[in-house]
């Protein structure tokens, strides 16, 4: 919490639009807060599953990680998610690697 | 607290050993726009500050358990900040409303932009404004092809200023300007002979500045469009090989992008290779959103997105300027375009014209 103005805990994650309202302001169609953590779930499993893992909602508020193990993390953000990732599949995710891409084009 | 326009703007004046940033600093500070400004610098060099706001810092860094170098809190910033924080609220210190860091010599800009980001009290008060870097005309060149640290402080540079050019031969400063612009071409190039300095835009405007935040985005959008103009958007005439290997190249997009899978796409970006995306600014066009977004990120620590109230021109393109070390445009492109394509398959983000 900012202890001199009292505002809890930090902005959001910068790839939320909640984190920066005025620069979403002008979008037409109605937005929740809950419809985007769907898609983005959604779309980030897309590129997971190429790793065998999986993201799941956690109480609306964080995610549960699964790997292909079982062995599971926390997150609570897109790049706390990503460290996660590593660890959970024993392999770096590289958005830049040929095969992932191949992956992401086919699914 | 949290818009932009509520927060303190801070901003960092950084420059290789002897580039005149204490110079730069006291000619700024004499313009009375500027005579509210609280200003934090790293140590007392040969030149005096006769400022009513200046406090010295240690640069001491606080690595965090993820040892990213970028990824780092300032703890003398800290400290300053969160003191100075205190001291205007209490009335102790005038009520400044910009705060300048003069970092050493051999500072890195990027634990900066982390510790005003992810720091609990300061993410509140503070944001970044421009990164200002001061390259002597006579020695500059030298230190770009030798000291990775003065390549990085003008990668990520918002303003090149280029110092004692009284003092520098014409091939002198043409071949400094022609790496300058290689290395970075959306910060414009200020040139100073011997303190004749025009303060006001160099620090106030900026791409969370409401009032100068149309300039600035203008500026560095001319940058790269009368580039591609000149290559016909040619990707090998747009790749500029430098010392360090870095690099930057500019990516446009004719169709919308998703903003949701943009965000995806550059988290793992920037996880992966974040020690090698020295500087991202992007002006978005995202799909459902009428008015542009932009993006601003310095290696690892992307800030939290601003709006420009309408588009600069009629042509509604997404540009994102990438600084890169060692990594192909082409690569970028294409992972790019297979995130985006994930929310819309149907409109892969096709290349502007």
């Amino acid at each position: 919490m900012c202890a001199l103005c009292g505002v809890l805990g930090g902005r959001g994650h910068w790839t939320e639009s909640a984190a920066a309202p005025e620069a979403f302001a002008s979008r037409a169609e109605a937005h929740t807060r809950a419809r985007e953590r769907q898609t983005r779930t959604r779309l980030v499993n897309r590129v997971l599953s190429h790793y065998g893992l999986r993201l799941g909602d956690w109480s609306g508020g964080s995610h549960v990680l699964r790997g292909p193990t079982g062995r599971t993390a926390l997150v609570n953000n897109l790049s706390q998610m990503w460290a996660a990732a590593d660890d959970l599949c024993r392999q770096e995710c590289d958005p830049l690697d040929e095969h992932l891409l191949q992956h992401l084009r086919g699914s | 607290m949290g818009a932009f326009s509520e927060q303190t703007p801070i901003n960092v004046i950084t420059g290789f050993l002897g580039s005149g940033k204490t110079t730069l600093l006291k000619g700024l500070l004499a313009a009375p726009d500027l005579s509210d400004t609280a200003v934090l610098i790293n140590e007392f060099g040969a030149v005096g500050l006769d400022h009513e706001l200046v406090q010295t810092v240690a640069e001491s860094t606080l690595l965090l358990d993820n040892g990213c170098l970028c990824c780092a809190i300032r703890g003398d910033l800290q400290g300053a900040l969160r003191g100075l924080l205190s001291q205007r609220q209490g009335g102790q210190v005038p009520n400044f409303r910009r705060v300048v860091i003069e970092t050493s010599g051999l500072a890195d800009p990027a634990p900066i932009a982390y510790t005003l980001l992810a720091e609990p009290v300061l993410q509140h008060h503070f944001r970044l404004g421009g990164i200002i870097t001061t390259v002597d005309a006579v020695n500059g060149g030298g230190q770009l092809q030798r000291f990775p640290e003065s390549v990085k402080q003008a990668a990520v540079a918002d303003r090149l200023i280029v110092t004692k050019t009284d003092l520098a031969e014409p091939e002198q400063l043409a071949a400094l300007y022609t790496s300058l612009r290689r290395l970075n071409k959306s910060a414009p190039i200020v040139e100073i002979g011997d303190g004749d300095i025009q303060p006001a835009t160099l620090l106030t405007d900026d791409m969370y500045d409401a009032g100068g935040r149309d300039r600035e985005i203008s500026q560095w959008l001319a940058a790269y469009t009368a580039e591609d103009a000149l290559n016909h958007g040619g990707e090998a005439a747009l790749i500029h090989e430098h010392a360090d290997h870095v690099h930057s190249f500019a990516l446009t997009y004719a169709s919308p992008l998703d903003w949701t899978a943009f965000g995806i796409w550059m988290t793992m970006l920037l996880h992966h290779h974040g020690d090698n995306v020295l500087r991202i600014k992007g002006l978005l066009n995202v799909a459902g959103v009428p008015t542009p977004v932009l993006i601003n990120g310095v290696q690892h620590i992307v800030h939290p997105p601003a709006h420009l109230p309408a588009w600069p021109g009629e042509a509604r393109h997404s540009r994102i300027i990438f600084i890169v070390r060692d990594m192909a445009q082409s690569r970028i492109e294409a992972s790019l375009a297979a995130f985006n394509n994930l929310a819309n398959p149907d409109a892969a983000p096709g290349q502007a014209a």
